[in-house]
């Protein structure tokens, strides 16, 4: 009763301006913190002088590298299990990187604190284009590693690379294409900071901060800082988006900690935007190389894939343990094909640390976008057009459950059904009409599709644990004696409306309005562990747990509602959200007087120790597949090469939808993402390896004048794998829709000869591509 | 520097350092954290307020300088328990995810629907062009204004 479009809970504070965000956050006796920072990529420190800003009168403390080795806090453990740096004590690895800690007064004042501090610096030479990265002789990055004497840091490999090179050999045609997926950001508009208050009396320490997993950030506290973590508590109040970028600790959290430590006072740090742009979790950075190996009527027998992946200068992906490309080997897309290889090898580099962040679902961004450019490469070759390619090759709906050459279980769909609904909205055939009339007068039209397969919802905790954390969640259910609940979960909202879709599930489930259900979450006091929101995790893995915890609920209810009737429980049915003998409706006891009746002096049944409240951890069977069919069309101005959105159509298939308006927004936002990653977002360096993209300036993300206004589509293929058959949304836009714009500006420049062009597709690129020139002509990796 | 500055109808005289910004005033010294900060370089528009009726970039104004002004913040946007026609807008048409632009599209959508009642798309796009938002690709808050645009029409 309680699943569609509802207006969201959370609005009622925004909009009137009463959202907590923790810059909004205040403490008596709170201070303020700032970093300074590299402004090399690498360079050794040689003396650091903090007497001048200590001396500061508004000045409380300064902390250095050197105070941190002294507490054994100079390193702290990354998700990939290496190390980083907190505050760098031997060398900076790269632009940016954190050196001192201030805590003054005030936040001005703490800032002019900075200029104080007299840092020396021996520069040395930077890695900072990843396919130098091991060449001999090049400068090692990381020579805290004990016998680290390269920049290697893994070689990782998927599928069957006899059988794949054994198709490639035979086939009629192959392609093969170089790609860069650049360097981007995910740049929520409220900065990563942290306010942190350690209470020397009881002991607790207390961190505010946007974390988008607070029970994650609980636990590494406690591993690094040795503080018991019962005496830890983590409250992620409102987040002013996170995108995967406010997933990790970065070393200003732990200053804040240390700082509130020192100075007995609650210390607030809050970074600056080219803060946020330097040092935070970028993502992707993925040099591949791609080949299909097809037969002459474009039916794919293989796929063949190098990756060259830049990590920065410490390793400090976010993804399951098991996966250190993350789930980038699901590339073999949404077609059927007999074999697959892909080869991994990540590197260090002098910048900043991430790779997993902005809504990539574990890299498998880059791999729609690697697959969906071959297809492209590949329908040119072949000379067919790549809405029919695509037709003849993906799955069909007999063939799920599906298990694909590189291990993955798809649940459902009908793939070609969702393809062929946005071609019709699209009106694909006229659009191809125009597209010839308009090459014919010398204008340049494109049309691209993507077509995706995402894995969300990790993970089953057999195959998939963050630092031998198994990525389960818990669920707590409390009915009050009035029949109005409280759900307590461990994901956090980033804007996702957890506290009106998680609301609307136990609502469905236990035939209450959503409004009788209140959802806390954001506070490691509050609510039971579990992993965090990231990769589309929280309605696949939280969600379900919301329900399944719901219907214990609605079992116990059951058993309570039969004692109530004096009837067996075996005669009772779920009728329109009651509990009710079967076939006699006039029995029938809602939850409100069953939650009553459970309270109350009736004598409780086997079973029922008292009151309804229920908890549940979730430990998903499988991971979730949402997939989707996307078309944009674009017009490029041969003079500037300036490309214009001029139409973007989004079928998504995410199963079950619990609140549709919630997912729509999902999908927009997303949209919006493809279209900045693939014509203007990049963070590009100079050989030095200054940050060429730190602020806004240089960081362009779109605006309203770049996006369309976006056609949506839905088909529902309800996953088998999770209790209502949703299957999460939140990264599916971001992670299918670079490949259908660019596609579309390459299919655009086709009658120049061009089959591929690197992202950002800005009017220098687009120009230069035209030309004869393209920016990158160095890409290749093979 | 002493000043006052008129917030929401209601004046609040201080001192403050000539430097202080604007969105820093209203922050930490008035309690107004409904107005927000996002970047250093006055491109994300977080902070847009209105200062004597106009939307202005408040990370980009200094609190001496709005000194015997008048500015409006989304605090003040609700009058008499009455929601304004924009708020009612932004939840109808989910034109906000995680709230942060949401203050200062607000702003802007008030002081267009007050100078231009119907505005087209294309108006309401250029009117928050120089405001970003990361959650909503923009369609649904141009959705939004639209509507508070046909609902103020209506009444
Ligand atoms: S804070 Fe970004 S424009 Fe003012
Ligand atoms: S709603 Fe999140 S930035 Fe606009």
């Amino acid at each position: 009763m309680s699943f569609g479009r509802m207006h969201r809970k959370e609005d009622a504070r925004f909009i009137r301006g009463r959202g907590t965000y923790v810059d909004d956050v205040k403490l008596p006796g709170m201070l303020h913190g700032a970093i300074l920072r590299s402004p090399y990529a690498h360079a050794r420190i040689v003396s650091i002088d903090t007497s001048a800003a200590e001396a500061h009168p508004k000045v409380k403390a300064v902390v250095t590298g050197a105070t941190l080795a002294g507490l054994n806090l100079a390193w702290m453990p990354t998700l990939s299990n290496d190390v980083q740096a907190v505050l760098a004590t031997d060398k900076v690895r790269f632009q940016g990187q954190e050196v001192a800690f201030v805590v003054a007064e005030d936040r001005y004042a703490a800032r002019d604190a900075l200029e104080l501090i007299e840092v020396e610096y021996e520069p040395l030479d930077a890695v900072i284009d990843a396919r130098t990265a091991l060449d001999a002789g090049a400068p090692v990055i990381r020579d805290d590693l004990e016998g680290k004497a390269d920049n290697h840091i893994f070689d990782w490999q998927a599928g069957d690379r006899a059988r794949t090179d054994e198709l490639f050999e035979r086939a009629e045609v192959t392609v093969a294409q170089d790609m860069l997926y650049p360097r981007v950001h995910p740049a929520p508009l409220e900065t990563c900071g942290a306010l942190a208050d350690f209470d020397k009396v009881t002991g607790k320490l207390t961190v505010w901060c946007p974390t988008q997993a607070p029970h994650a950030h609980r636990t590494l506290y406690a591993m690094v800082a040795g503080l018991p973590e019962h005496k830890i508590r983590v409250i992620s109040p409102d987040i002013g988006g996170g995108f995967g970028n406010k997933v990790g600790i970065y070393p200003g959290y732990v200053c804040a900690i240390v700082g509130s430590i020192v100075t007995g006072r609650p210390v607030k740090w809050m970074e600056d935007r080219s803060e946020n742009l330097m040092s935070t979790s970028f993502a992707r950075d993925y040099h591949m190389h791609g080949e299909i190996a097809a037969d002459r009527d474009g039916r794919i027998k293989a796929i063949r894939v190098k990756v060259l992946a830049d990590h920065g200068a410490f390793n400090g992906t976010a993804q399951p343990t098991k996966f250190p490309a993350g789930f980038f080997h699901v590339f073999t897309g949404s077609y059927d094909l007999e074999a697959a290889h892909c080869e991994v090898t990540g590197v260090y580099t002098n910048k900043a640390p991430g790779g997993v962040a902005y809504a990539c679902s574990f890299r498998i961004t880059e791999a729609v976008y690697l697959v969906e450019r071959l297809m492209d490469v590949l329908a040119a070759e072949l000379g067919v057009d790549p809405a029919e390619l695509r037709m003849r090759n993906l799955l069909k709906p007999d063939q799920f459950p599906y298990t694909s050459p590189t291990g993955w279980e798809y649940d459902s769909g009908d793939y070609p059904k969702t393809l062929r609904l946005a071609l019709d909205m699209a009106g694909y055939d006229e659009l191809r009409a125009e597209q010839a009339a308009k090459r014919a007068r010398g204008e340049l039209m494109g049309i691209g599709i993507s077509f995706f397969t995402e894995a969300v919802g990790a993970g089953p905790r057999k195959h998939m644990d963050i630092l031998g954390l198994g990525m389960a969640d818990g669920a707590e259910l409390r009915v009050h004696p009035t029949g109005k609940a409280v759900l307590r979960v461990s994901c956090q909202s980033q804007g996702q409306g957890h506290e009106t879709t998680f609301a609307q599930i136990v609502g469905n489930e236990l035939g209450i309005p959503a409004d009788d259900v209140e959802v806390v979450h954001g506070d490691t006091d509050q609510t039971p562990f579990g992993l965090g929101t990231y990769g589309s995790r929280s309605t696949p893995v939280s969600g379900a747990a919301t329900a399944v915890v719901a219907r214990k609920v609605r079992d116990r209810a059951k058993l309570v509602a039969a004692a109530m009737l004096e009837a067996s429980p075996d005669d009772l049915e779920w009728q329109d959200g009651k509990w009710s003998v079967v076939g006699d409706p006039s029995t029938a006891k809602s939850l409100a007087e069953i939650a009553l009746a459970a309270h109350s002096n009736l004598e409780l049944p086997e079973g029922v120790e008292g009151h309804l409240d229920a908890v549940t951890v979730y430990n998903p069977p499988n991971l979730t597949y949402p997939f989707g069919a996307y078309i944009c069309v674009v017009d490029v101005d041969p003079g500037t090469g300036q490309v214009k959105v001029r139409r973007f159509v989004a079928v998504d298939d995410c199963g079950v939808r619990i609140n549709p308006m919630i997912v729509e927004g999902q999908v927009h936002g997303g949209l919006a993402d493809g279209v900045g990653m693939a014509l203007m977002q990049v963070m590009a360096f100079d050989e030095d390896g200054n940050h060429l993209g730190a602020s806004f300036m240089d960081y362009l993300l779109p605006t309203s004048m770049e996006c369309p206004s976006w056609e949506l589509g839905e088909t529902v293929s309800p996953s088998p794998f999770h209790p209502i058959g949703a299957k999460g949304v939140g990264e599916s836009a971001t992670v299918g829709s670079p490949a259908a714009v660019v596609n579309a500006v390459v299919d655009a420049l086709a009658p120049y000869g061009i089959r591929h062009a690197d992202m950002p597709l800005t009017p220098a690129n687009v120009w230069r591509t035209i030309d004869g020139r393209p920016f990158r002509t160095d890409l290749a990796i093979s | 520097m002493r000043i006052t500055v008129t917030v929401n109808g209601q004046p609040y005289e201080r001192d403050v350092e000539p430097r202080l910004l604007l969105t820093h005033f209203l922050r930490d010294e008035l309690d107004l954290t409904g107005t927000h900060w996002g970047c250093d370089t006055s491109n994300c528009g977080v902070c847009t307020v209105q200062l004597d009726g106009v939307p202005v970039k408040s990370c980009t104004v200094l609190a001496v300088m709005a000194d015997g002004h008048e500015v409006t913040t989304v605090e003040g946007l609700e009058k008499d328990g009455e929601l304004d026609a924009v708020q009612k807008g932004f939840v109808e048409c989910h034109g906000l995810q995680c709230g942060f632009c949401t203050p200062g599209m607000l702003l802007t959508a008030r002081w267009l629907l007050d100078n231009k009642p119907d505005p087209d798309e294309g108006e309401i796009r250029e009117a928050i062009s120089g405001q970003l938002c990361r959650c909503t690709g923009y369609e649904n808050i141009v959705r939004s204004i639209r509507w508070a645009a046909e609902a103020e029409a209506k009444s």
